[in-house]
């Protein structure tokens, strides 16, 4: 039941409890409680909105950063990706397995403040070993969806 | 000059889908919303159409064995097993075929003579009678029953049976009702079937879309795989309607002989599609799945709008489609459906554009998005209730 909501939810957190209760055949009283104990449990963790903003006049920079560091003793990778992920700026950070250890999903506003970020905060971190910047030019899917997918129905309009 | 034509091709009635395909287009209003479609609305998943892109990278663009390519029989036959318990032999026992639609043509001219009569339920899908026609039998049509949710009676099937009957056309899951037949179901008329020694037909190509249990096969029936053609393919169930590729499964005795028809005929069904098919056994499973979780999203969505709206319908478990009647509004199938479509934009198809007993119906499909079924739903909804004013 967790999995359908949360399958149906993933792709659209603004559907309508009762539609989602009708859907799913659940009484939307279930679905509900359901909702808020993935809440609590930190299952669910946001309800966000995909926004293409190449569409919109905002100017944004997005850079993916790959970051080589020095684990810590006792703390492994962590005390270090919260020191990154402790910046607004920062979108995302994973932990990577192969050639380098974080990687740092930045937004900025203009070239020159995410180089800036990189420089200044990011190099200057003690554990960090080195750094490369990979800037977005182009955003073509993100989060399963195509951003500018034409929408038309190739079908005929009846058949048998 | 003489008559060019065949009689019999001239006696035979266009699709009542080709009427109302028309009357839709003509309007030609980009405002209309059809929920007249027999298709998926996915598209074939994309490792699927990948496979048919290699193979035509590869240059497989030449005929195939007549039959289909051996790999792709043997993979019918697994998936078969796998999913419905049931075993064919992949060298004489399973013909590849341009979608099923000629799987049914093919079969009935395999096993009918003049005179014989054919059993074809209805409602049901508009080109089992036409065949049977063409193949030189006698349709005999079942009305089935809203009060049996449109299901084959022992009782009704009985009723038909003369000493003429050869076949019985078995389409379940239903287009256009929705209905299925249970296990039960299926032994109460296996009993018929054997008393008269009748043969199957079984057009299951809707097997994958069944919504409360797994579907069974009449040739799952104990003493009745011997007597069925199963019919099955991938337009449904995988989304790939234009790929155009079915197949028929059965004893050697029938096989051959469909086989033969099939070789003169067609060749061999189209190679890239087979390749294609290939994948889709193999690695589509989760596609299906997801695929079936979001029509019964759907199916449950209209159910219960339907209700909402006080329009009589019963639950339909497979296909996807939803037959709610429309008699207690005093007009026929057609005036509904005319009306809905010049009223309010909407188009679905009479009932009885697939026989006389679905005249008082409506076919509506759910092969279109939740977010396009609102839209849709609330025009009937307001058409409804301008017809029954509170």
């Amino acid at each position: 039941m967790r999995e359908q909501i949360l399958s149906i939810i993933e792709k659209n957190s603004r559907i309508d409890l009762h539609e989602l209760a009708v859907i799913l055949g659940m009484e939307e009283a279930d679905v509900v409680n359901e909702m808020e104990q993935m809440e609590k449990e930190g299952i669910i963790c946001g309800y966000h909105t995909l926004i293409d903003w190449e569409k919109t006049s905002v100017e944004k920079v997005n850079a993916l950063i790959e970051v080589r560091v020095t684990p810590q003793r006792g703390k492994g990778f962590d005390s270090i990706a919260e020191r990154i992920y402790k910046y607004p700026e920062v979108h995302a950070v994973y932990l990577i397995s192969g050639g380098y250890d974080l990687l740092v999903s930045l937004e900025g506003k203009t070239l020159k403040e995410v180089s800036n970020f990189v420089s200044d905060k990011l190099s200057t971190l003690e554990t960090v070993i080195s750094t490369a910047t990979h800037f977005i030019l182009k955003k073509y899917k993100d989060h399963g969806t195509v951003l500018d997918k034409k929408q038309s129905d190739e079908r005929m309009q009846v058949t048998p | 000059m003489r008559n060019p034509l065949s009689k019999t091709i001239v006696e035979i009635k266009p699709s009542g889908i080709r009427k109302y395909f028309d009357i839709v287009s003509e309007m030609n209003d980009p405002d209309v919303i059809s929920l007249g479609v027999g298709e998926p609305d996915f598209e074939t998943p994309w490792h699927i159409r990948d496979e048919g892109i290699y193979s035509l990278e590869k240059g497989r663009t030449f005929y195939t064995a007549n039959a289909g390519l051996l790999e792709l029989r043997e993979e019918i036959n697994r998936y078969l097993n796998r999913r419905f318990a049931l075993n064919y032999d992949p060298k004489d026992g399973i013909l590849v075929t341009v979608g099923g639609s000629e799987a049914i043509d093919i079969a009935l001219r395999a096993m009918v003579d003049p005179g014989d009569e054919v059993i074809i339920p209805q409602p049901s899908y508009v080109s089992y009678e036409p065949c049977a026609v063409l193949a030189g039998a006698k349709p005999v049509i079942i009305e089935l029953k809203n009060e049996n949710q449109f299901r084959l009676t022992a009782a009704e099937l009985e009723a038909a049976v003369t000493d003429k009957t050869k076949v019985l056309i078995l389409p379940f899951p239903n287009n256009p009702t929705g209905a299925i037949m249970e296990r039960k179901d299926l032994e109460e008329i296996a009993k018929v079937i054997e008393k008269h020694d009748l043969f199957v037909l079984s057009d299951e190509i809707y097997a994958e879309l069944c919504y409360t249990e797994k579907h069974i096969s009449i040739a799952n029936i104990p003493g009745m795989w011997e007597r069925t053609i199963l019919i099955n393919g991938f337009s449904k169930s995988y989304a790939m309607t234009g790929w155009r590729l079915g197949y028929a499964c059965g004893p050697k005795q029938i096989i051959e002989q469909m086989y033969k028809i099939h070789q003169f005929c067609i060749m061999c069904a189209p190679t890239t599609s087979q390749y294609a098919a290939i994948d889709a056994l193999k690695n589509g499973d989760a596609d299906v799945q997801m695929m079936r979780d979001s029509y019964n999203q759907r199916r449950r969505y209209l159910v219960n709008a339907f209700q909402e709206m006080g329009l009589e319908c019963f639950e339909p478990f497979g296909a996807f489609y939803i037959f709610p009647c429309v008699k207690q509004f005093g007009m026929t199938s057609d005036e509904f459906a005319s009306r809905l479509l010049h009223e309010e934009k909407l188009a679905v198809v009479p009932g009885n554009a697939f026989g006389d007993s679905g005249e008082g119906f409506l076919r509506i499909s759910y092969a279109y998005s939740l977010e396009k079924l609102k839209v849709a739903i609330e025009r009937l909804r307001r058409f409804v209730e301008r017809l029954q004013p509170k």
